[in-house]
């Protein structure tokens, strides 16, 4: 971003957001692969500490620790959390399908590569245009058609902003599936091909995945909670994705911090189907001055 | 063995031995009929069952197309059953007293089909379990609740028309049905409730019958209106419309005249009514079929015409894949096999012979199943981000045995409660006979002067 640097103040939350989002993600990582190797003791491993630096451990001292998955319970997360107003930024200029918050997002949220809640897509606006590549996620409508239709309240529109689900309540109609004109649902047809996680269940983390119910991006409201950022945002390496509240206005790709409505201001931000009056929560810079010409087939994407 | 047992029955009369003789006769092949439409349900129901064990994934719904025939047989169930309504209401309060034959038959099919439709939807949930959150949770504001409780008001309403015109013939069974089991007798002792043809009770009876046949006929138009409203209160292409509730409500009548018409002719054939259900009532229940396919023909050209014209994005997408594209087969059997040739030939007086308006309706009721169809899938799989970056089988919906295997036992269901209604109680009113025979006898008069 060209502009705003005098905005230190608003950006104390976010600062502390990147530093820590980097830990945690370093110590994700870890637990991932270390949570089964407490019995060898002679081995160590090397980590990060929160202060940034870096440390050898034995393995039988590392203890897994209350890990990412852990989202208010079903009726304390339909409150939110106080005082902010989410919001995102995807910029389509930067975006060149590495598909890491895609595959960052299937991890934490324990999903299939066939039915991600990310979905990157090839979009071309007239016939002259050149493609890009657009990722979406659930846009958090302000004026979600997915809690209107909803019958039992099993999704909801949260004071933060978020939309959510709780899969203990949802009975599985998809009628929200109808409703939404984003495609931003998925449903659990079957069991989760991983088997069982042995997690109390939160609408915040979406885990564990329940059969027979409706399930979407969540904004990682667990890692909000935690002053972290959203997976897909860290993830990123070119930055695409900026999160933040609306209020503070400010929002971070985990790299810089800038001002909301600067961003939206001078970069020409607009909501997907802005037409439809869904009020997203979720806004597109649009994909001029690329940093990078459009590739389908790169080593990064060719995988998947 | 059945001839002893007819000649223990004090019929009293001919017609009476002519409408309940059925009840007390069991045939052979009325038994086979039985076992086969008990294989159709067992079948369907191990499918249910590997749907509950393994979840809908054994179904081929996905994420785009997230309803299948389940829910495009619920719209075809729904639409039928305001069958009874049209005979039992519309035609009795405009007093076409030639359909009077007709009004037991229509309101068993209405039970039936609303019975269906509503165990249709639960098999539907992915969560079947937890069907009552929609009572506890209830939230007033989604389409679904306004349809769950207009569909058990329509059927709370229906099942009291029935009961209500059944009662006075189910005590004609009490009184003259005598050689018959224990069961049967206890059966319409218990269900005929008191019931003396006491001028008294005649005329109240008369009353509440009025009152629901009035009341019934706002709450057809809403359950259909509503069902509809699941699909208009989205932004799906075809669904998108305001068009929606008049389109499903004609569609609703066009199909129920035609499953009245194949119905009458079955139990004409196999009850030998023939005496009952006369060539009178085909030829004017083709008129009046007729006349509900223009109704729906204008609604089908509302629905096509303005989208069709303007084509605009994935709403003419989806009406260029319906003409032109994969469903195109299936839409010109709806619109011409289903709607344009059947207007066309039931014009002409010897197609609405017996015969030949059974085989039209046959059409109109396939081409109404699948119509549902093309009203529900083609619409989920044209949404407004194209369907990339998903698993290929997301991409197409060819339903799976398991969907037919319940779709069609769901068939046998409704063709089981409507032979078993028919098998326990005269399908044609017993009492009113005068009535029936005189305004026959008038009719046919009126028609043999004219010709």
């Amino acid at each position: 971003m060209e502009n705003d640097n005098s905005n230190t103040d608003s950006r104390r939350w976010f600062l502390k957001t990147i530093s820590s989002g980097g830990i945690l993600a370093a110590t994700g990582l870890a637990l991932g692969t270390f949570t089964s190797c407490k019995e060898k003791s002679a081995e160590k491993t090397t980590l990060l500490t929160t202060d940034g630096k870096l440390v050898q451990v034995p393995n039988s001292e590392i203890e897994a620790m209350e890990h990412l998955h852990q989202g208010a319970p079903p009726m304390e997360a339909r409150e939110g959390i106080s005082g902010k107003k989410w919001v995102m930024v995807v910029d389509l200029s930067k975006c060149k399908n590495a598909r890491k918050c895609v595959d960052l997002c299937d991890k934490h949220h324990n999903l299939t590569p066939d039915r991600p809640y990310i979905k990157v897509y090839e979009m071309k606006d007239n016939e002259k245009s050149s493609p890009y590549w657009m990722p979406k996620k659930c846009f958090h409508c302000d004026n979600p058609p997915c809690v209107k239709v909803c019958p039992v309240g099993a999704t909801y529109k949260r004071t933060d902003g978020i939309v959510l689900i709780d899969n203990e309540r949802c009975i599985g109609c998809r009628f929200c599936m109808a409703a939404c004109p984003y495609s931003a649902r998925v449903f659990n047809w079957g069991d989760p091909p991983e088997g069982k996680l042995d997690l109390p269940y939160s609408p915040e983390t979406s885990l564990p995945s329940k059969v027979g119910t409706v399930a979407k991006c969540d904004f990682c409201p667990d890692m909000l909670r935690q002053n972290k950022l959203p997976h897909c945002v860290p993830a990123c390496p070119n930055g695409v994705i900026y999160f933040g509240d609306e209020i503070d206005d400010t929002v971070t790709n985990g790299e810089e911090t800038v001002r909301l409505s600067t961003l939206l201001k001078d970069k020409a931000g607009y909501r997907y189907l802005e037409e439809l009056g869904t009020k997203p929560r979720v806004y597109y810079l649009p994909p001029v001055d690329r940093l990078f010409p459009f590739e389908k087939n790169t080593e990064e994407n060719s995988e998947s | 063995m059945n001839t002893v047992i007819q000649k223990e029955q004090e019929y009293r009369t001919k017609r009476g031995k002519a409408l309940l003789g059925h009840t007390v006769n069991t045939s052979l092949k009325y038994k086979l009929w039985i076992a086969f439409l008990l294989l159709v349900i067992f079948i369907g129901g191990y499918a249910y069952y590997r749907q509950l064990k393994f979840g809908l994934v054994v179904t081929a719904m996905r994420d785009y197309t997230s309803w299948g025939i389940y829910i495009s047989n619920f719209v075809f169930f729904v639409a039928i059953s305001l069958v009874g309504s049209l005979i039992s209401s519309i035609l009795k309060l405009n007093k076409n007293d030639w359909s009077r034959p007709l009004t037991r038959v229509s309101e068993i099919i209405a039970v039936a089909a609303i019975i269906c439709a509503a165990v249709i939807i639960i098999v539907d949930m992915g969560r079947p379990d937890r069907f009552f959150y929609v009572i506890m949770h209830l939230r007033i504001q989604s389409p679904i609740i306004w349809d769950v409780i207009i569909i058990s008001t329509y059927l709370v309403i229906s099942l009291l028309l029935l009961y209500l015109s059944l009662l006075p013939d189910i005590a004609l069974c009490r009184d003259r049905l005598t050689a018959i089991p224990k069961w049967k007798k206890w059966l319409y002792r218990i269900m005929s409730i008191n019931w003396s043809n006491h001028p008294k009770q005649i005329e109240t009876h008369h009353k509440i019958t009025k009152l629901l046949a009035i009341s019934v006929l706002p709450v057809a138009f809403a359950i259909h209106t509503v069902t509809s409203w699941l699909f208009a209160t989205t932004w799906r292409p075809g669904w998108d419309s305001t068009n929606l509730g008049p389109y499903f409500v004609s569609g609703a009548f066009m199909a129920g005249a035609a499953v009245i018409i194949v119905a009458m002719y079955l139990i004409r054939i196999h009850l030998k009514l023939k005496k009952y259900i006369t060539e009178l009532h085909f030829e004017k229940m083709g008129r009046l079929l007729v006349l509900l396919s223009l109704v729906y023909l204008y609604f089908n050209i509302n629905e096509y015409l303005g989208p069709a014209f303007k084509m605009v994005g994935v709403e003419g997408e989806h009406i260029t894949e319906l003409f032109t594209g994969k469903y195109a087969p299936m839409y010109w059997f709806v619109q011409l096999g289903g709607l344009i040739l059947p207007i066309v030939f039931l014009i002409f007086k010897p197609f609405r012979k017996p015969l030949p308006i059974f085989i039209i309706s046959i059409f109109v009721v396939l081409g109404a199943w699948f119509k549902r169809f093309l009203i529900v899938i083609p619409s989920l799989q044209h949404p407004y981000l194209p369907i990339q970056d998903v698993d290929e089988s997301y991409l197409h919906y060819v339903p799976t045995w398991e969907e037919w295997a319940i779709t069609m036992s769901s068939f046998a269901w409704f063709l089981l409660i409507i032979t078993v209604l028919i098998k326990l109680f005269p399908v044609i009113p017993v009492l009113k006979e005068k009535i029936d025979s005189e305004t026959i006898n008038k009719l046919n008069v009126f028609k043999n002067e004219k010709s």
